[in-house]
């Protein structure tokens, strides 16, 4: 180590403020770096399909879908509601047997008990992880909000296909949808949108 | 010499320390500023101290006695903020500020205004976090970790928890700053990397840890805040953000962080085994790269905390892996100071019986976290008095109990004064069997399901909980001897020091008188062999 012999204190007070400079840069580096995770993770998480996620973009129906007659994979719903609120909200069937490559429609109900308007956005998951990337959506509610007059009631369709690629040990997949109430979110961004339009 | 620079001190008596209040308030000397950090930082492990005996008294019995749940779960959370970032940190920055212009023989930190304002953010930091306290909705009481949603749905405290934060992460990046920039460009002449005492090695690595990971932190909780006040999604699953995200964030500074709370201990301990062995440390060098390594290693074990999240089984795998690796170069240090003690002439002061209990009960730490890394079996600990054991012993046998010695060590070259080696015995072995009494038996509970930050358990765990109870009011009263053995010191009461003050020690920061003068190597020291070399064998030619 031959850096340390010319480190004398005098001559090191500048290349010192130098290196501080530095480390600050590096400081501001990582603040940004804890922001750059976010969009990353997402990535990530949509690529491989980590976490459940599911991508929230339709797919295109092809009608000439070749399909996977030789198996059967069970697609079992769940639903929850955020926050333990009493409003209705659960599929019409608990599971369908479908065969990959085929696309399926399945209906949800919902009911919104409250004697007040209110904005719900439904958040999907998919059990097991591995299967994530293999469900794609042409329709569903949760790709907007939904809302609900105090009272209303509501027929909601998901129609849905799994992958011909889904992996052969996945015999269940489970889709479930937490609905969030997101009342005061979609006032503030109708308020924001309200002006330009 | 050394010695003979000490007449220019003369010089400068008129920049000795101003009088009165103003001295410590606009003090920019490294030895004020390492005094207040320490005194700051055994403050905050009396406050954190109480919390937790308010946490011991509620688990003395099942059911609920003295507090309401609620408060019982911001006491956990404000114990673990308040001695992690009030506590262990700040007194690794004190000791870092006394220590390493001493031990690389500069006259002060390269920056001492920075650290001046780094020193005085803390109180107004832990001022904003204790506050909530007093308010309406109480204290943070959804864990140190902060994990959304159950975060955002604190009452009006939560903000002053984020700013709280926050100023805490801008104290430590300064610190982290200062110690970096004054080892790598303010060492004396002839004091190369490794010629430096390894207290000085573990502190930059630990540095480079504090730069790279606290603006993560700050960058998570900022996000925190406007999710909860400016309607962003970061982590709002409605929103499409994701509440597993912050866990991951979280944890990519909080790994990391436990290697800022246990290095420094890593290099106190390196130091001190030498000087009461009498022999030089056993493999300067592979510790060196041992920390390095252990540094390296901890940014990518990030999930080992959050096995139960559901991963897939490479990613469980994968940190698995990662996390056990780490007992390699952990495992290198512990070796490393045996050796160092093999057939050295030991003696037993304070200091030494604290660094030997410091080997001993930080590896069983360590052994209870091969344990926990193990992803299988960490479905079962997860969560429960297990880890609070594992942590604990890393935590206060390790990180605290090093501290503890790096101030019997040091503080008669402090205060010109030796401690009462009696009272100093006293101490060390009333903490050392009040700390196993009380975190002993947690990983029982653990074991047998006890789940952490509940005020409640089911009856058949009544048995352990009282011994733990009773462990943790006498490490508690334990400690008072040692604040009185070092009041005394202060006060100068007790037998003057010499300036070797041990016989086995060696270093820069020998060299000075005792107590050490308000200036010190304000021209720099020529390091001769006989003091670096005494710590790396005289074989060793650089």
């Amino acid at each position: 180590m031959s850096d340390a012999a010319d480190s004398g204190t005098s001559r090191g007070l500048s290349s010192a403020k130098r290196n501080a400079l530095v480390l600050v840069v590096v400081v501001v580096g990582m603040f940004g770096f804890g922001y750059a995770t976010v969009p990353l993770y997402n990535a990530l998480c949509v690529f491989t399909g980590l976490n459940g996620k599911v991508s929230n973009q339709a797919v295109k129906e092809t009608a000439a879908a070749a399909v996977d007659t030789s198996r059967e994979v069970k697609v079992q719903f769940v639903t929850t509601v955020n926050g333990g609120r009493d409003w209705e909200f659960r599929p019409l069937q608990s599971s369908v047997e479908v065969h990959p490559g085929e696309f399926v429609t399945v209906m949800f109900h919902a009911r919104n008990t409250q004697d007040s308007d209110l904005v719900a956005q439904a958040v999907p998951n998919v059990a097991p992880i591995e299967a994530a990337k293999y469900l794609h959506k042409s329709e569903c509610f949760c790709f907007n909000n939904q809302p609900f007059k105090a009272g209303e009631e509501k027929m909601m369709p998901v129609r849905f296909v799994l992958d011909r690629e889904i992996p052969p040990e996945v015999d269940t997949v489970t889709l479930s949808y937490t609905f969030f109430d997101v009342t005061e979110a979609a006032a503030k961004a109708a308020a924001k949108t309200a002006p330009k339009s | 010499m050394a010695h003979t620079d000490h007449a220019h001190h003369d010089d400068h008596a008129h920049h000795g320390p101003a009088p009165g209040i103003m001295r410590w308030i606009k003090t920019t000397n490294h030895k004020d500023l390492g005094t207040l950090y320490l005194v700051f930082a055994f403050t905050m492990f009396f406050i954190g101290g109480l919390m937790s005996l308010v946490i011991r008294a509620e688990l003395f019995h099942p059911g609920l006695q003295f507090v309401r749940p609620e408060f019982f779960n911001s006491m956990t959370t404000l114990h673990a903020l308040v001695m992690i970032f009030g506590g262990v940190m700040p007194a690794f920055t004190g000791l870092a500020n006394w220590m390493v212009p001493m031990q690389i023989g500069c006259s002060d930190l390269a920056l001492p205004r920075v650290n001046n304002w780094g020193f005085w953010l803390l109180p107004f930091a832990f001022c904003l976090l204790l506050s909530t306290l007093f308010m309406p909705s109480g204290g943070p009481a959804g864990g140190w970790t902060m994990y959304p949603p159950l975060v955002l749905q604190m009452g009006e405290g939560f903000p002053f928890l984020i700013f709280a934060i926050h100023l805490m992460g801008i104290s430590s990046i300064t610190g982290a700053i200062n110690v970096a920039v004054t080892i790598l460009n303010m060492r004396a002449p002839g004091m190369t990397l490794l010629k430096m005492p390894l207290f000085c090695w573990t502190w930059l690595i630990t540095a480079y840890l504090l730069i790279a990971t606290m603006p993560v932190l700050a960058g998570a909780v900022t996000m925190l805040l406007t999710d909860r006040y400016f309607g962003t999604s970061f982590f709002t699953a409605s929103g499409g953000g994701d509440p597993v995200l912050f866990q991951h964030v979280f944890w990519f500074f909080g790994h990391p962080e436990v290697y800022i709370l246990i290095l420094p201990a890593f290099g106190i301990v390196s130091t001190i085994i030498p000087t009461f062995a009498r022999k030089t440390l056993f493999g300067y060098d592979s510790m060196v790269y041992a920390t390095a390594s252990i540094a390296f290693l901890s940014f990518i074990v990030w999930a080992h905390h959050m096995f139960t999240v559901g991963m897939p089984l490479a990613g469980e795998l994968f940190f698995m892996f990662s996390t056990m690796l780490i007992a390699v170069p952990t495992g290198v240090k512990v070796f490393n100071w045996v050796a160092t003690m093999w057939r050295g002439s030991m003696s037993f002061e304070t200091p030494m019986l604290f660094a030997v209990a410091f080997v001993f009960l930080f590896t069983i730490g360590g052994f209870s976290g091969l344990m926990l890394a193990m992803a299988p079996v960490d479905f079962q600990y997860h969560d429960t008095y297990f880890v609070v054991a594992h942590f604990h012993y890393v935590l206060v046998p390790g990180a605290v109990f090093s501290i503890l010695a790096g101030v019997y060590y040091w503080i008669p070259k402090w205060t010109g004064r030796m401690y009462n080696e009696f009272w100093g015995k006293t101490h060390f072995w009333l903490s050392a069997i009040f700390i196993n009494v009380t975190f002993f038996p947690q990983h029982f509970l653990g074991l047998a399901g006890m789940q952490r930050r509940v005020p409640d358990y089911a009856v058949q765990f009544t048995d352990f909980n009282e011994i733990s109870t009773i462990g943790a009011f006498g490490f508690f009263l334990a400690q008072f001897i040692f604040i009185f053995n070092m009041i005394k010191c202060m006060s100068k009461k007790g037998v003057p020091a010499t300036d070797r003050v041990w016989e086995g020690a060696h270093g820069l920061e020998w060299t000075v008188p005792s107590p050490a003068p308000y200036h010190t190597f304000e021209v720099p020291p020529y390091v001769g062999d006989d003091e670096t070399q005494s710590l790396h064998g005289a074989a060793k030619a650089h």
